[in-house]
């Protein structure tokens, strides 16, 4: 059992030899770019919560190298069971900007039509399948997904996300457990990012690491430094080879650590220790890859504008539109709940359809 | 044919007929479940589509969301629906919800069977009514056949629906009832119900297992010079409400009969709907029948549950107020 932590990337951005993965310049740059992309978005999102301009928004700030250099070893045609903590990955697989700004507001250009809150994306056209806020559901399901390629012949592998509180749902038991008697190809990804809102991971489990657990499932479990994107890629990489191959799913816990607060309603500082979070700050994993891309001379200021510059822009533009939209239409209420509604549904909706009179003002777009 | 070989048929006929449909849950295997609804599936179909899964109930309907959003057809028995619970997430808050929160763009087509209902001295915990919980829950529909023929054509199109679908049997009429069913294809299309039996004084509406009852019930109501419409609505989500209230505007009394513990049922939604609907033709209350608000008992069992006696009361409740 090996739990011991995988680093490649040390502090000074100097990585072992026989470690590094030797990624393509170009493909260093765009992941890169990614990360720097996922910071500013997370930034401008609370930042827009913050004015009153959208209801709720949740952070990956500090679990970039975490969640993206996860998802950078699947293929297009894989899909992504994910949690509500993995930005970063629509943005690694090329998702519209309007989609994910949408979302926020959403408004009628939104994919999931307004009905949820805000970081509960649906993305079919990058296989992120929709989010809901239940934590940990999204593992067996995604192992049923997978249980449903190996019958169905395709080569399709599927990587799923919790954090260390979902370590302790029936799902992560029942995921887990699935996978591993039906040899599915999945890839679960523990990111540990040491706090389940107010409970630190130490009150989640007794086990040794996360990635222990994988021992009694009969998978392999892994334990990598999270905030180094080079040693999260090696390890998922060799984990969805390996689920490509038939050879099963894989448990890898990505130390990390929830720079932000929980959620826009959540204040973290009532409750964590100003040093614990001083000591990671010096750990950022945008800032040690930079360093790394810095040595290999294909990182330099002019490029760090450009990625923030042409960002801003674009999602400030994509921003612009989401808000020139209306809300979805008082009808679509009543849509997919079925493929066809039922007689009560028609009922319903022709009755509110019906009404006259001002809408209700009673809640506010922001009551809590 | 009995309703549990109707089971079988209706399940080797869809697996013919389309290969994306597999089966699972515990003991579904080589053992053929512990009623035999699955007996000789996974000898025809082979163990990648009819498998048995480890005992969890959440790992059994959570991998068939995956399944299902993922394109192939999984049919899930729970072996009981009393064990439905460690399951009650994945079905509410996933299967339910998932095609309406990803706006359309993930849907997810299952089917659950689990044989449900009392009758069986089973006590607590295999023997419960729970039909109620899901359909209170928007995007699932709730099936519940009465007879071997419905069993069949209500389960097949079930499988073909595009939503999640509860499919209720009622195991204490698995073996005893035996009728008539269709060769190869046969569909009963789901939220259309059935004139059981035609009556001009009032009207009893009844599901699963209940129907025989009520049946019986009507013979003795007759006796007493009461001529008794029967209505099975066959699924309780979709509702056929149209059946219902034509019926009741003819006879112009109507009782509802479930196991249901009486409060906060699907027979309270009847009796509601009625209420709201045809008041202006009803000669008298509404009544219902059901079971008690307490847990489902075990040696008084036959106490708990609807039987003629109930009905017939329930039925002279109807007339005198």
């Amino acid at each position: 059992m090996t739990t011991k932590l995988l680093t490649i990337i040390e502090k000074d951005g100097k990585a072992a030899k026989d470690k590094d993965p030797n990624l393509s310049d170009a493909e260093l740059r765009r992941v890169y770019r990614t990360m720097v992309q996922t910071r500013i978005m997370d930034e401008r999102a609370l930042t827009l919560q913050r004015q009153g301009a959208i209801g709720f928004y949740l952070q990956a700030l500090g679990q970039e190298a975490s969640h993206i250099g996860s998802a950078l070893p699947m293929q297009d045609s894989d899909w992504f069971f994910p949690a509500y903590r993995q930005p970063g990955i629509m943005l690694l697989r090329g998702a519209d900007l309007d989609d994910i700004v949408n979302e926020w507001f959403g408004n009628d250009g939104d994919t999931s039509k307004g009905r949820q809150m805000p970081v509960h994306y649906s993305l079919r056209s990058i296989n992120f399948v929709s989010i809901s806020s239940p934590i940990g559901t999204q593992l067996s399901q995604a192992a049923g997904a997978a249980m449903a390629a190996k019958i169905r012949g395709d080569d399709t592998v599927f990587m799923t996300y919790c954090g260390d509180g979902g370590t302790s749902s029936n799902d992560f038991h029942a995921g887990l457990n699935f996978a591993a008697v039906y040899q599915a190809p999945c890839v679960f990804i523990v990111e540990n990012n040491q706090w389940a809102i107010s409970v630190p991971s130490t009150n989640q489990t007794k086990s040794e690491s996360m990635a222990a657990k994988a021992q009694a499932y009969g998978m392999p479990g892994v334990r990598v430094d999270g905030n180094d994107i080079l040693a999260v890629y090696r390890v998922c990489k060799e984990a969805v080879d390996r689920a490509r191959k038939g050879g099963g799913p894989t448990l890898v816990e990505t130390v990390t650590y929830r720079m932000g607060s929980h959620s826009s309603s959540d204040d973290a500082d009532r409750y964590r220790d100003a040093k614990e979070h001083e000591s990671w700050k010096q750990r950022d994993p945008i800032e040690r890859f930079r360093k790394y891309l810095e040595k290999k001379g294909i990182w330099n200021e002019e490029f760090q504008s450009e990625i923030e510059e042409s960002f801003k822009q674009d999602l400030n533009d994509a921003i612009k539109r989401a808000k020139a939209r209306p809300k979805p239409a008082a009808a679509t209420l009543f849509d997919d709940v079925y493929l066809q509604p039922t007689q009560q549904l028609i009922e319903q909706r022709d009755e509110l359809l019906g009404l006259e009179g001002p809408e209700s003002d009673e809640i506010g777009e922001f009551p809590l | 044919m009995t309703l549990l070989g109707a089971v079988t048929d209706a399940l080797k006929t869809e697996m013919r007929n389309d290969d994306r449909v597999v089966v699972f849950g515990e003991d579904v295997g080589k053992k053929g479940g512990v009623f035999g609804a699955t007996e000789g599936i996974q000898a025809e179909f082979g163990e990648e589509r009819c498998f048995d899964t480890p005992l969890s109930e959440c790992g059994i309907i959570g991998t068939a969301v995956g399944m299902a959003v993922y394109g192939i057809r999984p049919i899930a028995e729970i072996q009981f629906m009393d064990f439905i619970y460690p399951a009650f997430d994945q079905i509410v808050s996933e299967a339910a919800k998932m095609r309406y929160r990803s706006g359309g763009e993930y849907t997810c087509p299952m089917v659950i069977r689990t044989p449900y209902g009392g009758g069986i001295r089973g006590g607590h915990y295999h023997s419960q009514s729970s039909e109620a919980y899901f359909c209170h829950t928007p995007g699932l529909k709730v099936v519940v056949p009465s007879t071997a023929a419905d069993a069949k054509g209500l389960l097949i199109s079930s499988i073909r629906d595009e939503d999640p679908v509860m499919f209720l049997e009622p195991k204490r009429i698995y073996r005893t009832h035996k009728g008539e069913v269709p060769d190869g294809e046969h569909v009963v299309p789901l939220g259309k119900g059935r004139i059981v039996r035609e009556g001009t004084d009032c009207t009893v509406i009844a599901w699963g297992a209940m129907v025989s009852t009520c049946e019986k019930a009507a013979d003795e109501a007759a006796k007493q010079g009461k001529s008794i419409e029967i209505i099975d609505p066959r699924s309780l989500v979709p509702f056929d409400e149209d059946i219902v209230l034509e019926s009741v505007k003819k006879t112009g009394r109507c009782c509802v009969v479930y196991e249901a513990p009486k409060s906060c049922s699907f027979g309270s939604e009847i009796a509601a709907i009625v209420a709201e609907k045809a008041i202006e033709y009803l000669e008298g209350p509404v009544a219902r029948v059901g079971g008690f608000d307490t847990p489902f008992p075990y040696s008084l069992e036959h106490l708990y549950m609807p039987d003629v006696r109930r009905v017939v009361e329930g039925i002279k409740k109807t007339f005198t107020w």
